[in-house]
C-alpha cells in the first residue's frame, strides 16, 4: 500500500516526532525468509508499514525463456518451496492446455493425490511455524514429523525428497507402485491422531487465541477487490476455490467439501487450514483406493511426450522421439498461441501466461503468484495493530519469498 | 618453574586446544536462510534429524551472538549487502558454512540477479553441496567443520590477515568474458 | 447476455477483437480504450476481481507488430467467468492508463511489470521499483536484455578473512 502524499507531510509535521520508525527484516526469523518492512509506530502502534520485496529475485521468468517446457519444471519447483509439487503440477497443467493434451486417468488420480499431499505438507508447515512464532514450539515438532513422512511418500514416487522435478509434459517421470500406495495408506491412517493433537494444543490454547483472534481482519469485499484467494480468502467468506470452479485433474468425480469462515481473522485462517488438511485427506482417501490402472503417460504417438525407457532401449521409433524431445535444437512443434491456467495450490490461485512462440520453448513464462498479491495486502490489514501482531499476521498470510519475489 | 622458563607456544597451544575443542562441541548457528535450503535447515534441527546430538541446536537470529553462520539459499544481488554486513557483525571467531548449490556456486540460476557463490563475496569455511543437500549432509558438514577447528585452532581476522595472503576466485569469471566477446561479435556483424 | 456480447452492443466499430483458444476467452483492445473498456467491465459486468496484469516483450517475435503486450485477466467471482483483456504499447514511452482506481490489486503487479518491462501507468500512486535493486537501470525481462545480466551480479565489494 503506497503511502497517500497527504500522509507522509504528516508525517514530517514536528509534532508527529513521537512518531519512530523500525526497520524489520530482511533477516528476521518471524519472516521465515526474505522481507523488509519498514514500521512506523506510536509506541508500540503499527500507524504504517511499508513493505520492500525483491530481496530473493532470481530471474525465473527470465530462465523460462531459455529451458523447454519439460526442463523448466526444475526450476518452478524452487518457486513455492514448501509444497514444491504442486508448482509442478500447475506447470505442466498449463503446458498440457496449451497443447491440447488429455491425461491418462491413472496420472490426473496420482497428480490428484500428490497435489493434495503437497496441501498437507504447506498447510503443516504453515500451521506449525505459525505457532512456533507465537511461542508453541510443540505443535511445529509434531507437524515436522508429519513433514517428515511425506518427503518420504515423495521420495519413494519420485527419487528425490525436496525438489522432485517429478512431471513431466504428458504425464509423470516414473509411475509409481504397490509399496509407494502402502505408504500413503499408513500415512493416512496415522495423520488424523496428529491432527487432533494439535487442535488439542492450540484450538482452545488460552495464549495462542488472545495472539490471534481478532486480529488481522480482511473483508470479503477487499479480499476481492485486492485478488486475494485461497485459503486466506475463504476465512473471510469468499467461496471461491478452483478445485470446485474449473475443476481439474481427477476433481470432478471426488467428493469434498471447500472449507471457509466467515471471521476473516487470523484464527479463522488458522482454522480454515486446519479444516483443509482434513478434506485433503478424504481426497487422498477417496483416490487411493481407486487408482485406474493402465499407462501413466499418455500415447507415445503425441510428439510431445518423453517415450518410456524400455521403448527408447528397444525400439528405433522410441530412441528417434527420445531424441527428438530432448535435443535441443530438435523438439516438437506447438501452437503460436498463449493461454492463461490457473490451479488452486495450497497458497491461492496460481496461473501461469505462457506465450509459446511455435517452439517447445515458452517465450514468456509468467507466474501469477499468489504471495506476492497477498503480500500486498499485509500494510492495510496491519494498521493499528500492536508490534507484536506483525509476526502473528505474517505467519497466517503464508508468505513464501521465493514465489513472492520470485 | 619461572614463567620464563617455559617456552612460549606451549602454555599457549593447549589453551588454544582447549578452546577449540569447546567452541567446536558448541557452535551457535546464525541460519542465513533465504530459500529452498532454509527448509532443509529447518529440517535438520526439528524433529527426526535433530542437530542438538552435536552440539549445533542454538539457533539465535541475532548475529551477535553466533559464531558459524549457515548461508542456506541463493543470495542475489539486493541480498548481498545485507550478508556482508551480517558477516561483518558477528563476533570472533567465526566460520561460515555455504549450504545448497545456489550459495556454492549459484546453481541452477545463472541469471541477472543472482551471486554466482557467496565464496566471491565473504569467506567460506565449508561447502555443503546438494539441491537441497539431504540434513544427512548438512550434519557431514557441520562435524567436519567441528574437525576442522579441533585440528586449525581458532584465529581471528587479524591474525590470519598476517599469515597469509587471501585467496579466493576473483570476482569476474568466464561467463563475463564470453560475453564480452558475444558483445564484440555482434558488434563485428553489424559493421 | 454475456460480457462479451455486452462489449460487443456497447464498443461496436470494430476496435475490439474477439477470439478464443480453449476455455481462454480473450480481448485485443488498443490502448486508448483500453480504461473504459475495463471499467464497463469491472462496474457494469460485474467483473470484481482482477487476477493477473502482466507483459509480454515481442521484440523477437515473428510476425509481431507492436513492441510489448500487456496482458489483464479478470475474473467475476460470482458467476467464475474469466476473460483476458490484452492490449498493445509501444517504445520509446510505452504508457498505459493505471486501473488501480478500479481494482486494489493493481497496485503491485503494475509495479512489477514497470520494474521488468519499463512500461510506465499513469495514475498510478507509487509507481517505483519492486523487485529490482533501487539503482538498477535496466528492465530485465525485455528481450534485448542477457539472461546473464551485464555484470551487475559481479559489482559487489569482497570481503575476505582478514577484513572481517
Ligand atoms: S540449492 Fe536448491 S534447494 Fe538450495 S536454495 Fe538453491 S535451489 Fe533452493
Amino acid at each position: 500500500m503506497p503511502f497517500e502524499v497527504s500522509d507522509l507531510a504528516e508525517l514530517d509535521a514536528p509534532d508527529k516526532e513521537y512518531l519512530w520508525t523500525l526497520n524489520f527484516g530482511p533477516q528476521h526469523p518471524a519472516t521465515h525468509t526474505t522481507l523488509r518492512l519498514i514500521l512506523t509506530l506510536d509506541g508500540e502502534t503499527v500507524v504504517n508499514a511499508v513493505p520492500h520485496i525483491g530481496y530473493l529475485h532470481s530471474g525465473f521468468e527470465k530462465l523460462g525463456e531459455h529451458l523447454d517446457f519439460n526442463q523448466y519444471v526444475t526450476i518452478v519447483d524452487r518457486m513455492n518451496y514448501i509444497s514444491p509439487l504442486h508448482n509442478e503440477i500447475s506447470w505442466h497443467h498449463a503446458v498440457e492446455k496449451l497443447l491440447g493434451i488429455e491425461l491418462t486417468p491413472r496420472c490426473k488420480y496420482l497428480r490428484t493425490i500428490l497435489a493434495e499431499l503437497m496441501r498437507i505438507q504447506d498447510h503443516l508447515l504453515n500451521t506449525g511455524t505459525c505457532a512456533l512464532d507465537l511461542g508453541g514450539f510443540t505443535a511445529f515438532l509434531y507437524f515436522f514429523q508429519q513433514r517428515e513422512l511425506i518427503y518420504d511418500i515423495v521420495e519413494t514416487a519420485s527419487g528425490q525428497r525436496f525438489h522432485t522435478s517429478y512431471t513431466r509434459v504428458g504425464g509423470v517421470a516414473f509411475d509409481v507402485n504397490n509399496a509407494w500406495v502402502n505408504k500413503v495408506r499408513s500415512f493416512v491412517k496415522g495423520f488424523a491422531a496428529v491432527h487432533a493433537e494439535v487442535h488439542r494444543l492450540l484450538t482452545r490454547n488460552r495464549i495462542f487465541i488472545e495472539r490471534v483472534k481478532g486480529i488481522g481482519y480482511l473483508s470479503a469485499e477487499d479480499c476481492i477487490n485486492m485478488g486475494v484467494t485461497g485459503p486466506l480468502a475463504r476465512a473471510s467468506g469468499v467461496l471461491r476455490d478452483l478445485r470446485k470452479d474449473e475443476p481439474y485433474l481427477a476433481y470432478p468425480d471426488l467428493d469434498f467439501k471447500v472449507v471457509a469462515a466467515k471471521d476473516g481473522d487470523c484464527y479463522a485462517r488458522y482454522l480454515v487450514r486446519m479444516q483443509e488438511m482434513v478434506e485433503s485427506i478424504k481426497i487422498i482417501e477417496q483416490c487411493i483406493e481407486n487408482i485406474p490402472e493402465g499407462p501413466v503417460n499418455v500415447d507415445a504417438g503425441s510428439k510431445a511426450v518423453i517415450p518410456a525407457k524400455p521403448s527408447v532401449y528397444r525400439s528405433i521409433e522410441g530412441l528417434i522421439q527420445h531424441f527428438e524431445v530432448m535435443m535441443p535444437n530438435r523438439g516438437f512443434p506447438t501452437p503460436k498461441e498463449e493461454i492463461y491456467a490457473a490451479t488452486e495450490s495450497p497458497n491461492g490461485e496460481l496461473g501461469y501466461y505462457i506465450v509459446s512462440d511455435g517452439t517447445p520453448r515458452a517465450y514468456r513464462a509468467r507466474t501469477r503468484p499468489p504471495s506476492y498479491i497477498h503480500f500486498a495486502v499485509f500494510p492495510q490489514i496491519i494498521k493499528n495493530h500492536q508490534l507484536s501482531d506483525v509476526v502473528a499476521v505474517l505467519g497466517s498470510l503464508n508468505i513464501i519469498a521465493a514465489e513472492l519475489d520470485r | 618453574m619461572a614463567m620464563k622458563d617455559v617456552p612460549d607456544n606451549i602454555f599457549m597451544t593447549s589453551l588454544d586446544a582447549a578452546a577449540s575443542w569447546a567452541r567446536s562441541n558448541s557452535l551457535w548457528p546464525m541460519p542465513f536462510a533465504t530459500a529452498c535450503c532454509g527448509i532443509e535447515l529447518m529440517a535438520t534441527a526439528s524433529s527426526r534429524f535433530d542437530l542438538a546430538r552435536f552440539g549445533a541446536e542454538v539457533m539465535r537470529f541475532s548475529p551477535r551472538q553466533c559464531d558459524l553462520m549457515i548461508v542456506a539459499g541463493r543470495v542475489v544481488m539486493k541480498m548481498l549487502p545485507v550478508l556482508q554486513r551480517i558477516w561483518l557483525q558477528m563476533p570472533e571467531p567465526k566460520w561460515c558454512i555455504s549450504m545448497g548449490a545456489c550459495a556454492c556456486t549459484g546453481g541452477v540460476f545463472d541469471t541477472y540477479a543472482v551471486v554466482q557463490g557467496v565464496d566471491r563475496f565473504i569467506p567460506v569455511d565449508l561447502y555443503v553441496p546438494g539441491c537441497p543437500p539431504r540434513p544427512e549432509q548438512l550434519m557431514a558438514g557441520i562435524i567436519a567443520l567441528q574437525d576442522k577447528i579441533k585440528h586449525g585452532g581458532t584465529l581471528n581476522g587479524t591474525e590470519f590477515g598476517k599469515r597469509t595472503q587471501p585467496t579466493g576466485p576473483t570476482p569476474y569469471d568466464l561467463d563475463e568474458l564470453i560475453r564480452i566477446r558475444e558483445a564484440n561479435e555482434k558488434l563485428i556483424s553489424i559493421n | 447476455m454475456s460480457a462479451e456480447d455486452a462489449l460487443k452492443s456497447k464498443f461496436d466499430g470494430g476496435e475490439l477483437a474477439f477470439s478464443q483458444f480453449r476455455d481462454n476467452h480473450r480481448i485485443v483492445v488498443p490502448a486508448a480504450k483500453l480504461f473504459e473498456v475495463l471499467a464497463f467491465l469491472k462496474n457494469e459486468q460485474n467483473f470484481d476481481m482482477l487476477a493477473e496484469v502482466t507483459a509480454v516483450d515481442y521484440l523477437e517475435y515473428e510476425g509481431a507488430k507492436d513492441r510489448f503486450g500487456v496482458v489483464y485477466v479478470i475474473v467475476c467471482t460470482k458467476s467464475g467467468e474469466r476473460l483476458v483483456i490484452k492490449t498493445f504499447v509501444n517504445d520509446p514511452e510505452p504508457l498505459l492508463p493505471s486501473v488501480y482506481s478500479l481494482w486494489k490489486s493493481a497496485d503491485w503487479l503494475e509495479r512489477e511489470v514497470y520494474d521488468m518491462f519499463g512500461i510506465r501507468f499513469s495514475g498510478h500512486p507509487d509507481l517505483r521499483r519492486i523487485l529490482t535493486p533501487d539503482e538498477f537501470t535496466a528492465y530485465p525481462l525485455r528481450k534485448d536484455y542477457p539472461l546473464k545480466g551485464r555484470g551487475e551480479r559481479h559489482n559487489f565489494p569482497v570481503l575476505t578473512r582478514a577484513e572481517s
